[in-house]
């Protein structure tokens, strides 16, 4: 059986950056949708749309994922932090100086989900520049070719972003 | 790549989920981590009437004590199976496998239920399933019943799964072989173009109670039993190398993808084994 008529909207409240959000959404609306086109939050990009570019990357209940892959309805109840959130707390700041430092974006269109993903690594104790690279095969960059960015993402991690 | 029309309902319980797939199974999905299922509705390569969310079924997640091993929960996220400590020393080529298995985000997302139950024969964890002997755990509103990994995996997506089944959990012997898994990919978390899941006992120049199976390289997990058992009976596995490669490419089927050949795949068959070979007895060295 295919549907063809629309379906009912579902009523949602999600915590988006620290902010209790209510709102109507379709079912089949992607989480990267909502954040952009109903809450404006377009620091978060859509590349691909299935998975494979990690720009839409977003931290959904305290773990990165990518909001192409949730959808809008599974945000009732939950807790999202955007680059908008993630940058107004401070907590990317070293991160983003380094980046500045050493040019390490250039159109910025990967920018927001490297930033979240290379965050949440260190975070996790990874330092090595080869495992680095692997933790960050998931976003991709047209720009860049990587160097600058693992390398910015390698000071940081190893304590000597100003080096 | 915008999913078409489906209707939306969250199983906050097992009986829930159970009941829902009862009365609309046939036209519905589940959705779990979402890291498959979502881009197939994108490319609208699946079009459910109905998407039944399992992530809030309290007890589905993580890791328990059975009589002969362990159970892992359904909704047991790819990066909790690569840290869990039961999985370690009971399934050990489970957490070998996971750093194989997507990328950082995806692995905070995709659970082993849906790895296991989408049926892709490029995928690890079914190869997994299959080499260690694992149970599948289905549930159903007629009640539960187990299938062997081995008798799961028909065709490529297609498992014995009824549409009315939920799968809740795999169940692993506790096996404490040595483990390897080893691929040929594009890059780092692509999808293999040929894999093997090998499992033995190194002791010396030997390899004992040698288990492999194959994913990527045919339509489902293939077991190499022929190849097992020469490397098994030889005074020095790593001697017996090249017989056991070349039974493998007799016995292995490879299918022709864009990607390769059936050819480079019947190569790489080879080639993984000795990677595998040599990756056990570097895992056994003290
Ligand atoms: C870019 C990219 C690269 C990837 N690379 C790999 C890779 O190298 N190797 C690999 O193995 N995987 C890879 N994946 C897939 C990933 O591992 C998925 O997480 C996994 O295949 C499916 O798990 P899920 O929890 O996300 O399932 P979902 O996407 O939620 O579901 C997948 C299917 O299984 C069904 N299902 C889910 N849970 C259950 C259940 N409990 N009972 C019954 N049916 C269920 C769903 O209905 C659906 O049909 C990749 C994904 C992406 C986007
Ligand atoms: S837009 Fe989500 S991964 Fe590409
Ligand atoms: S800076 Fe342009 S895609 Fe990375």
């Amino acid at each position: 059986m295919i549907l063809t008529e629309p379906v009912a909207p579902v009523t949602i409240e999600t915590t988006v950056n620290g902010e209790t959000v209510r709102a109507v959404v379709s079912p089949r609306q992607s989480l990267a949708d909502f954040l952009r086109d109903d809450l404006g939050l377009t620091g978060t990009r859509i590349g691909c749309e299935h998975g494979v570019c990690g720009t839409c990357t977003v931290v959904f209940d305290g773990r990165t994922a990518r909001s192409c892959l949730l959808l809008a309805v599974q945000a009732d109840g939950a807790t999202i932090e955007t680059i908008e959130g993630a940058t107004r707390s401070g907590r990317l700041a070293s991160l983003q100086a380094a980046f500045r430092a050493r040019s390490a974006l250039q159109c910025g269109f990967c920018t927001a989900g490297v930033l979240l993903t290379a965050a949440e690594v260190i975070e996790e104790g990874v330092s090595d520049p080869t495992a680095l690279r692997h933790a960050l095969s998931g976003n991709l960059c047209r720009c860049t070719g990587y160097q600058a960015i693992v390398e910015a993402i390698a000071k940081v991690a190893a304590g000597t972003p100003h080096d | 790549m915008k999913p078409a029309p489906f209707e939306y309902r969250r199983a906050d319980t097992r009986e829930e989920a159970l009941s829902l797939l009862a009365e609309h199974g046939e036209d519905a999905e589940i959705l779990a981590g979402g890291q498959s299922l979502m881009p197939l509705l994108a490319m609208r390569l699946a079009r459910p009437a109905m998407v039944i969310d399992i992530n809030r079924i309290g007890g589905l997640a993580g890791v328990t004590e059975i009589e002969d091993g362990i159970s892992v929960g359904a909704l047991t996220r790819h990066r909790e199976v690569a840290r869990d400590a039961l999985v370690a020393r009971d399934a050990p080529v489970l957490a070998k496998a996971v750093p194989h298995i997507a990328h950082h985000g995806i692995r905070n997302r995709g659970t082993i239920g849906g790895a296991l139950s989408l049926g892709d024969p490029a995928a690890e964890f079914p190869a997994c399933a299959v080499a260690a002997g694992a149970r599948l755990v289905l549930a159903s509103a007629a009640g539960t019943r187990r299938i062997a990994a081995a008798d799961y995996y028909l065709a490529p997506f297609e498992t014995a799964r009824g549409p009315e089944d939920l799968l809740v959990a795999a169940e692993f012997p506790a096996d404490g072989r040595g483990a390897a898994v080893v691929e040929a990919a594009p890059r780092a978390g692509d999808y293999a173009i040929v894999g093997l899941v090998a499992l033995a006992r190194p002791s010396g120049a030997r390899l004992r109670d040698v288990e492999l199976v194959y994913f990527a390289a045919g339509e489902r997990p293939n077991p190499a039993p022929a190849a097992a058992a020469i490397l098994a009976a030889a005074d020095d596995a790593r001697a017996a190398l090249a017989e056991a490669a070349e039974a493998a490419r007799r016995e292995v089927e490879t299918i022709a993808t864009p990607s390769a050949s059936a050819a480079v795949r019947r190569h790489l068959v080879g080639a993984l084994l000795g990677r595998a070979v040599a990756a056990l007895f570097e895992g056994a060295r003290p």
